[in-house]
């Protein structure tokens, strides 16, 4: 049976269909937004322009289908999902599906973000939308061939059958297609008779991969290209003193041949060089002086100015329900919890770098970003030229975890570039990488409840963060609804430091915060940790607040699953078990660490896991978003630890700053809960519940709670092994 | 007090730096002549002189892997040796791994697994777990679990980069 969509994008304008030059049709679609209806369509691929639609669907005179998928791509699969839901859609064999990144150095890329685990989550109606209203076409030209009713025929794998044994292929009608309506209103399939949606489906790009072809940004190169290797401030709040450029580099050219120009832009040197060696071996023998110009702050001070303010007055309400201070006070119990966490690099493998080619005709931009549009802008504005002159191509990235949100390396790039008149690439050095920001910023969480009457009676959160504070859905997650009285406060310091996006902003902290907090509570209680979290999302069932973002149903599904599932009532020698569930970036996640000791120190050696995400698109890409977040979460909540002295960070490369290897890697169980909402965001939501899932395993295993991040620093090993 | 290096005088110093040094490589199986500075690492050599990028730059420490190439059948850091120490070196890269179409058995592995998510270590990956199967060391998933970890995955694909050397040591021993 098929769903008769009657969504907001059923409309005319929202896809152009066109015959191309060169045989077959060509689909423009625009994926956010319906496109201006007086749009042109190309008559031939070339000539594609993405400044109107963001993606196009080309049918060959074979049937052959070439998706070119425009959105960026950093590790998360979408280049392979989103043409998996159009050619569902679409009803065409994947096989015959063809993704090619969208044609480079031709129009400007107008793009969405990748960022926030939305990519799917918001395109999810439009590309079935798209691909369906192309079928329909199809039908209605070979219906109109035959003469017969649209309605009585059907479509499988690219073939058209109609009533009398009539039986069409794609290729053979995409002609006529082109020359009709787009239908009005489609039908969508009823994901019972998905074929590709839900298969393990490998990602397109795999082939590439794995034998080395030029894919990333610092794979890319072009006839004349120098490698700009910058000197930057090595601490945060330090501006440049003095530079003397000619005494220096007379020197440096002599030493480091290959050498062709240093140039000084804002607060740093850029040294500019035929190869990535020498321009990094030269900048490290500038003579610059530094000053200060801003608080040189370090990991002491920020400790102490957060801790000052969680113990002030000084927050901004976010959400307040009933009256804490009231359930405080008339408690038979009150507890509080403090919980700390620092700065973290985002470490991408692919250090930041991009290419930038500044000429009086145009600016040419090749690289890794997440956010092209917005950086496009931004370089515009930063060199005073009109925004149709800016050029950014993307290339495949190596990781991103938010880091390529910003594009300050890319703004470096333009202006290098602008300055030397030539043709630079911007190379970090991992050093570069790992001290010149931007990080996740140290947040500090306070936690206070009151108990009365075995039950929880009152909830105060408290946030002190670097920079900036939670979103605003954040304080209508779980337990928001559950507590008569609940209240969320923050207050942030300013810092010269950097901050920004990090895989599962906040979240990715306070998980671990509140669920370390709900484990102790429900030994405080003396409850069963489970039971706690069941009954108190039993109170949110038909609740009328529409503020709050979790389902109590779906939060209860994914844990009774993961109960279940990991046999975490289960006595095993040996063996200790911490719960964990979460909610966020509309996903429902619970789950189970296990731990063991060796040699008197914590091992995490599995984790169960239980998401809701709706319908899985790529099963096989799900699994890895999925497991890639535990290992994430669990390594940074064991090890990710970023210190500062006088404003310089003191760490710089993986000798000094530990990432999770392979020894450390929990295995990871993962289970779906099988229904057919729509899918939500899968790039995020499992690594937040790491963190307090082995933090309450821990405690099993040691009688130790952690109250702060990285584990490793604050677990007394000694205690455990004696 | 610390005495100040040696430093030869000016002409010396600018004819000391142009001097190349002629090596002879094998590079995925083609035999070629090569002249390099006595600084110049084989990952760069391979990056930036022979435009094989396939090899990634990830820390220039030895510390991540990303750099992982095979010189005559052992995994090393390209990033941590000079190419003039290897003349008449066999030196395999990833993108010397397929015979035509024909993927390496690891490589193959990669794909059944979908052992990665950026990829970007996945070079790195693949050369040093062929290196790991050439040592012979390796027995159990433990040991694959150890000695693997020279290689980092951002991402956190560690189980499906252990199941394709589980994979590839068990399609060797059969």
């Amino acid at each position: 049976m098929a769903v008769r969509s009657n969504n907001k994008f059923s409309r005319r304008s929202f896809l152009k269909v066109t015959g191309l030059a060169g045989g077959g049709v060509l689909i423009g679609f625009n994926l956010f937004s319906a496109c201006k209806s007086d749009t042109e369509m190309p008559k031939d691929i070339s000539e594609l322009n993405f400044n109107d639609f963001n993606a196009y669907i080309k049918i060959a005179d074979n049937g052959k289908v070439t998706i070119f998928s425009p959105n960026p791509e950093i590790g998360q699969g979408v280049k392979t999902s989103m043409p998996m839901i159009i050619a569902e859609e679409l009803d065409v064999a994947w096989e015959d599906v063809y993704v090619q990144q969208a044609p480079l150095d031709t129009e400007k890329y107008v793009r969405q973000v990748a960022g926030g685990s939305q990519s799917i989550r918001a395109s999810w109606e439009p590309l079935r939308q798209t691909g369906a209203s192309a079928r329909q076409m199809l039908i209605n030209a070979a219906a109109a061939g035959w003469d017969v009713d649209p309605g009585e025929c059907t479509t499988s794998n690219g073939v058209i059958t109609g009533p009398g044994g009539n039986r069409i292929g794609y290729g053979e009608v995409v002609k006529d297609a082109a020359g009709l309506e787009v239908p009005e209103e489609v039908s969508l399939k009823d994901p019972k008779d998905f074929k590709i949606i839900g298969k393990d489906i490998r990602n397109v790009d795999i082939n590439k991969i794995i034998t080395g072809k030029p894919l990333y940004g610092l794979d890319y190169s072009e006839e004349g290209m120098l490698i700009a290797s910058v000197l930057r401030p090595p601490a945060f709040g330090q501006e440049l003193a003095d530079f003397q450029k000619l005494e220096n580099f007379d020197a440096i050219k002599k030493d480091h041949p290959g050498v062709v120009d240093i140039i000084r832009f804002e607060n740093k040197i850029a040294v500019l060089a035929k190869d990535t060696w020498t321009a990094m071996k030269a900048k490290k023998t500038l003579q610059a002086n530094w000053q200060y110009a801003g608080n040189p702050e370090s990991t002491e001070d920020h400790d102490e100015i957060l801790l000052g303010l969680l113990d002030g007055n000084d927050f901004q309400n976010m959400r307040k329900d009933g009256d804490v201070e009231k359930a405080f006070s008339e408690a038979d119990e009150v507890l509080e919890r403090t919980y700390e966490s620092p700065f973290l690099p985002h470490n991408c493998m692919e250090p930041m770098n991009f290419f930038a080619n500044v000429t009086d005709e145009k600016i040419h931009l090749v690289g890794p970003i997440q956010t092209p549009e917005g950086t496009a802008n931004q370089v515009a504005e930063k060199l005073g030229r009109p925004l149709e002159e800016v050029h950014l191509e993307m290339t495949r990235m190596g990781g991103g975890f938010g880091r390529r949100l910003y594009g300050d390396f890319v703004l470096e790039a333009a202006e290098i570039s602008s300055l030397a008149k030539k043709p630079v690439k911007v190379v970090y050095s991992r050093e570069d990488d790992m001290t010149a920001g931007v990080y996740r910023p140290a947040i500090k969480y306070r936690i206070k409840a009151a108990v009365k009457d075995g039950k929880l009676t009152g909830y105060h959160l408290k946030e002190a963060a670097v920079n900036s504070n939670m979103y605003n859905l954040i304080p209508n997650f779980f337990p928001a609804g559950a507590v008569e009285n609940y209240q969320v406060d923050v207050a942030n310091y300013q810092s010269n430091i950097t901050t920004g996006a990090w895989r599962a902003p906040y979240t990715n902290f306070l998980a671990f915060a509140e669920q370390s907090f709900f484990d102790e509570l429900a030994e405080v209680m003396q409850v069963d940790r489970v039971q706690l979290h069941l009954d108190l999302l039993e109170k949110v069932k038909g609740s009328t607040d529409d503020r709050i973002q979790y389902s109590p149903e779906r939060m209860q599904n994914v844990i009774k699953t993961v109960v279940e599932k990991s046999g975490f009532k289960n006595q095993q020698e040996g063996v200790y078990k911490g719960f964990s569930a979460y909610y966020c970036h509309n996903t429902h996640v619970a789950e189970v660490a296990e731990v063991v000791l060796e040699n008197g120190q914590p091992v995490t050696k599995k984790v169960t896991c239980v998401v809701d995400c709706g319908i899985v698109v790529n099963r096989l890409g799900a699994l890895n978003q999925i497991e890639g977040g535990i290992v994430d979460g669990v390594g940074h909540a064991m090890y990710g630890d970023l210190t500062f002295t006088d404003g310089k960070p003191e760490s710089d490369n993986f000798h000094n700053y530990q990432l999770i290897r392979m020894m450390q890697a929990p295995k990871v169980e993962t289970h779906f809960i099988e229904n057919n909402l729509s899918p939500t965001g899968l790039g995020e939501p499992t690594l937040p519940v790491a963190g307090g899932a082995v933090a309450n395993a821990i405690k099993a295993a040691t009688g130790q709670r952690i109250y702060k991040q990285p584990f490793i620093k604050h677990l007394d090993t000694k205690e455990v092994i004696g | 007090m610390i005495e100040k290096p040696h430093r030869p005088n000016q002409a010396a110093e600018a004819a000391f730096s142009i001097q190349k040094h002629k090596i002879i490589l094998t590079i995925n199986e083609v035999e070629q002549e090569i002249k390099v500075d006595a600084w110049t690492t084989v990952l760069d050599l391979l990056r930036e002189h022979l435009h094989l990028t396939g090899t990634k730059k990830g820390c220039d420490h030895g510390q991540c892997g990303a750099c992982t190439v095979l010189m005559d059948g052992t995994r090393i850091n390209s990033c941590l040796t000079l190419a003039v120490m290897h003349d008449g070196a066999e030196i395999t890269t990833v993108e010397g791994l397929a015979k035509g179409e024909q993927l390496h058995p690891v490589q193959e592995a990669f794909i059944e697994q979908d052992a990665f998510q950026c990829g970007y270590c996945t070079p790195g990956q693949i050369c040093s777990a062929i290196g790991l199967i050439n040592e012979g060391k390796a027995k159990t998933p433990e040991d694959i679990r150890d000695l693997m970890s020279g290689n980092i995955c951002r991402c956190g694909a560690y189980n499906n980069i252990l199941k394709v050397v589980q994979e590839a040591l068990e399609r060797e021993r059969s």
